[in-house]
């Protein structure tokens, strides 16, 4: 990833294995040497964060897959022989179940990080490209992981969201019967959707190989959002990024262990408790809330198909974002009027999913239908409209210059400069 | 200013929304009990637990099944605190379905530890055939299917307080919840009124009468006694391991805030030398 | 990382270095331990339901299998001649040494239970078979005599007994 094959192991051993597989100076290269901006602040951990979720959510469904049985008949039961029977069970299966909210916890900061501190724009485009592309697979596996235990919520969910796919014209009935395997949701859609579940995450393993290898390639962003002009601007990524990770990690993870050890079932709902009924929807059903603004937004649409495409068109947008957003400046402390939006556009997501999980009647309807209108409004209108309208703050001239004030700067480069190579 | 004003603007519309939809509440709130096994160092009341088999066996059991509980788990930890030959011994007074034998029939021998509690009715339809179409659920994970909504900003409170306990409330408010039904509604044969159940008509009637179940322990043999105790018990039924997992939560706790810590203050000695 | 600072500063550093990664090796060493022990037999497996086998419809010289824990169990109603042939065997002359008596329960030597899997590489043995007229394993070709303790082959030790007890005169309980 980053250049830097002059690293040489000393043993004998890792020398021999070094000339013939060079895994030991791409790791060097990559994770002690790889030169990161100084000034990011703990926003840039989620990364580290999110790669630490994934192993867990695939380290507990590999263990949860050795007990669980998916059949529409024995997959609620196999749930409760893990959570009854089965050796720590109970706490693997809530790991589980609450890392997925975990993971999506952690991705909307990331993403949010993202939109705020520009890292979409040039030379970046690929590596937010990648990231969307994580985040619609992520979707899809949560999706199908809710699913599989079998419950009300799951199989209603399952319903719901393969029935969005009737709206296509002339092809929606065959393409909604092809993805059940039937004539509803059933015995056929459970076990493709646990193929799936399994199979997908490595997938997303696949694309984070790629989003990791682009941002070593660009170099990581900034909360200044200008170019590393020296060496003065980075620091080592081992040990100054490193163990900056490791603390924001493990006090992700007391968060983590408070809903998996306290309150298990918090975000959750009750009625997945319930085994499956085909014959009786439960009277409100709601997603998982990492799904509540889009699902606030496929409701506000009164047209089916319209629904449909603003609920794809509310992801999709993001892919675009970086031509779409029509500002040089990168990051928003030197944009005052992108900085209002942005938080405007924050407000909007939350309200949109406190709205995705209240009824679609009256009042919730309209309200949800103006903040949807507003949500297109900021990418499609506001941000290509800022970059000519705004006049950003002066960029200071490098990262290290807010760090370090010139005057110190002289002085401690003779004394205090740390080595950065070796 | 003026770009200032529109997060107020877009937070006032939402909220002026929800207030306005607040009073479409069709059953009142949960009222919340105190309950032994809340908060993070919350365990079972082992003379509570009993006693809610107890309601359950004399009562409830009649309708409402519970085929993921196995007799053994009445002598395991965290759990009502019988021993192994009590729970031998409870074992023994079910009569369980087994087979098929030799000669390929089914034939009926006394529980043993590894048995399942037998549900009252052999199959779905039965038990609606049973109950004039209506199914008494069963009570393996009831105290975990049943709830109540917060609401915001409640909910919020609620993760900081570690709220886990709407399903046991929830049991108890219904079981307790029946009352005569406004002048106005007519109730059909078979229908009850009760303020908590969604929709207010149920079709149990109300289940426990004071001095129904013998206590042995002193303790009040009131209805209302009974609903707690077998509300208890149904948490436990529903969250069988509730007691370790409270417990191996504390230590990782302390844990990771030690590690945290530590994390922390290696943190700042690598980058004093950034400067 | 080679810096210029005073000795006091870099045994600091290592002591923290040290200190956290002990601590996080404990708790991945602790984490571990739910993943590796989920594998083992889980609360219902282990509380597995003894089995309670009538005696009465063996007839004598007959061997029967029942199922307990998901492996075969046999019991043979051993003839006069076959006990007989057990218990003249010397000691020395088995490779594995065990006495008749010690295989049986008293007073009911013509009862044999032993666990139906050979002891070399998990195959079930065939009864009334081989030079001991006890039980020979098509697999690999050990063979056991009519105590089931192993004679020839490459099998290391006798059949294996399981728990069991007498439930009445005509029935056991096994486990």
């Amino acid at each position: 990833m980053a250049g830097h094959g002059e690293y040489q192991p000393k043993n004998p051993i890792l020398k021999w294995f070094e000339r013939r597989l060079p895994v030991l100076s791409f790791m060097h290269g990559s994770f002690v040497a790889f030169p990161v901006p100084r000034n990011l602040n703990y926003w840039w951990t989620f990364g580290a964060i999110l790669s630490f979720m994934l192993v867990v959510q695939i380290v507990t469904g590999i263990v949860l897959v050795m007990h669980y049985t998916p059949t529409s008949a024995g997959a609620f039961d196999s749930v409760e022989h893990i959570m009854r029977d089965v050796n720590y069970g109970w706490l693997l299966r809530y790991l589980h179940a609450n890392g997925g909210s975990m993971f999506f916890l952690a991705v909307y900061i990331h993403i949010f990080r993202g939109l705020y501190y520009g890292s979409y724009k040039e030379p970046r485009e690929i590596l937010w490209i990648l990231g969307v592309i994580i985040f619609v697979l992520m979707m899809a596996t949560a999706f199908m992981g809710y699913v599989l235990p079998w419950g009300q919520m799951s199989f209603w969910a399952a319903t719901v969201i393969t029935n969005l796919f009737t709206a296509i014209p002339g092809a929606g009935r065959a393409i909604t019967q092809w993805l059940w395997g039937g004539y509803s949701v059933d015995q056929p859609t459970l076990q493709r959707f646990f193929a799936l579940h399994y199979l997908l995450p490595f997938m997303i393993v696949g694309v984070v190989v790629l989003h990791i290898w682009a941002l070593h390639h660009v170099g990581q962003g900034n909360p200044v959002g200008i170019d590393v002009k020296s060496e003065r601007d980075t620091m080592p990524f081992t040990p100054y990024a490193t163990v900056k990770d490791n603390f924001a990690l493990i006090c992700f993870m007391i968060l983590f262990a408070w809903f998996v050890f306290y309150i298990p079932n918090y975000l959750s709902h009750p009625d997945n408790y319930i085994p499956a009924n085909p014959l009786q929807t439960p009277p409100h059903i709601v997603p998982e809330w990492y799904f509540l603004p889009f699902y606030a937004i496929l409701r506000a649409i009164p047209n089916k198909l319209m629904g449909v495409l603003a609920l794809f068109g509310s992801i999709a947008v993001l892919a675009f974002l970086p031509w779409l957003d029509t500002s040089k400046v990168r990051s928003a402390r030197f944009r005052p009027l992108f900085k209002q939006f942005f938080w405007v556009l924050l407000v909007v997501c939350i309200g949109l999913g406190y709205l995705g999980s209240k009824p679609a009647e009256g009042g919730y309807v309209i309200v949800a239908r103006i903040l949807t209108a507003y949500y297109f409004l900021h990418f499609l209108v506001i941000l290509p409209a800022l970059g000519y309208l705004e006049t950003p703050r002066p960029l200071p001239a490098s990262i290290s210059e807010p760090v370090l004030p010139k005057t110190r700067a002289a002085a401690a480069m003779s004394t205090r400069t740390p080595v950065r190579k070796g | 200013m003026r770009k200032t004003a529109f997060p107020i603007l877009v937070a006032c519309a939402v909220s002026a929304a929800s207030s306005a939809l607040a009073q479409e509440q069709h059953t009142p709130t949960l009222p919340r009990q105190s309950w032994s096994f809340a908060g993070p160092f919350g365990i079972f009341d082992r003379a509570q637990i009993q006693r809610g088999l107890h309601v359950y066996r004399d009562v409830c059991s009649a309708c409402h099944g519970m085929k993921h509980v196995a007799f053994r788990n009445l002598a395991q930890p965290g759990g009502p605190g019988y021993s192994e030959a009590q729970a031998k011994q409870i074992a023994s007074e079910y009569r369980i379905n087994d087979g098929p034998n030799d000669k390929g029939e089914m034939f009926e021998r006394p529980g043993r530890l590894s048995d399942y509690f037998p549900s009252p009715d052999a199959n779905e339809q039965a038990a609606r055939a049973r109950f004039n179409g209506a199914l008494p659920p069963d009570f393996s994970v009831i105290a975990k299917a049943r709830g109540a909504e917060a609401g915001f900003p409640w909910f919020v409170f609620d993760a900081v307080r570690q709220y886990q306990e709407a399903g046991a409330d929830y049991i108890f408010a219904y079981i307790t919840g029946y009352e005569d039904p406004p002048a106005d509604v007519t109730l059909s044969e078979g229908q009850f009124w009760n303020k908590y159940f969604p929709g207010h008509r149920t079709a149990m009637r109300p289940p426990l009468l004071d001095g129904q179940v013998d206590y042995t322990d002193g303790t009040p043999a009131t209805a209302e006694q009974y609903s707690r105790d077998v509300s208890a018990f149904l948490m436990w039924v529903a969250e069988p391991h509730l007691e370790a997992r409270k417990r191996i939560g504390f230590q990782v706790m302390i844990f990771l805030i030690v590690l945290a810590g530590l994390a922390y203050f290696t943190k700042k000695k690598v980058w004093a030398d950034l400067h | 990382m080679a810096t210029t600072n005073t000795a006091e500063q870099p045994t600091r550093r290592d002591f923290l270095y040290i200190a956290t990664s002990m601590v996080g090796a404990v708790g991945a060493v602790a984490a571990a331990w739910p993943l590796i022990n989920q594998m083992n037999p889980d609360a219902s497996v282990l509380a597995l339901s003894s089995t309670e086998v009538d005696l009465t419809p063996i007839v004598e010289g007959q061997i029967l299998t029942v199922k307990w824990r998901g492996k075969p169990v046999f019991i043979s109603h051993r003839t006069k001649k076959e006990i007989e042939e057990a218990r003249a065997v010397k000691l020395s002359d088995l490779p594995d040494p065990q006495t008749d008596e010690a295989r049986v329960k008293k007073d009911k030597e013509q009862w044999l239970v032993v666990i139906g899997i050979c002891t070399h590489l998990g195959c079930v043995p065939l009864g009334h078979e081989g030079d001991y007229d006890g039980w020979f394993c098509p697999c690999h070709g050990s063979q056991y005599d009519t105590s089931g303790r192993i004679r020839k082959g490459p099998a290391p030790a006798n059949l294996e007994i399981p728990p069991y007890e007498f439930a009445s005169d005509t029935a056991i309980r096994i486990g």
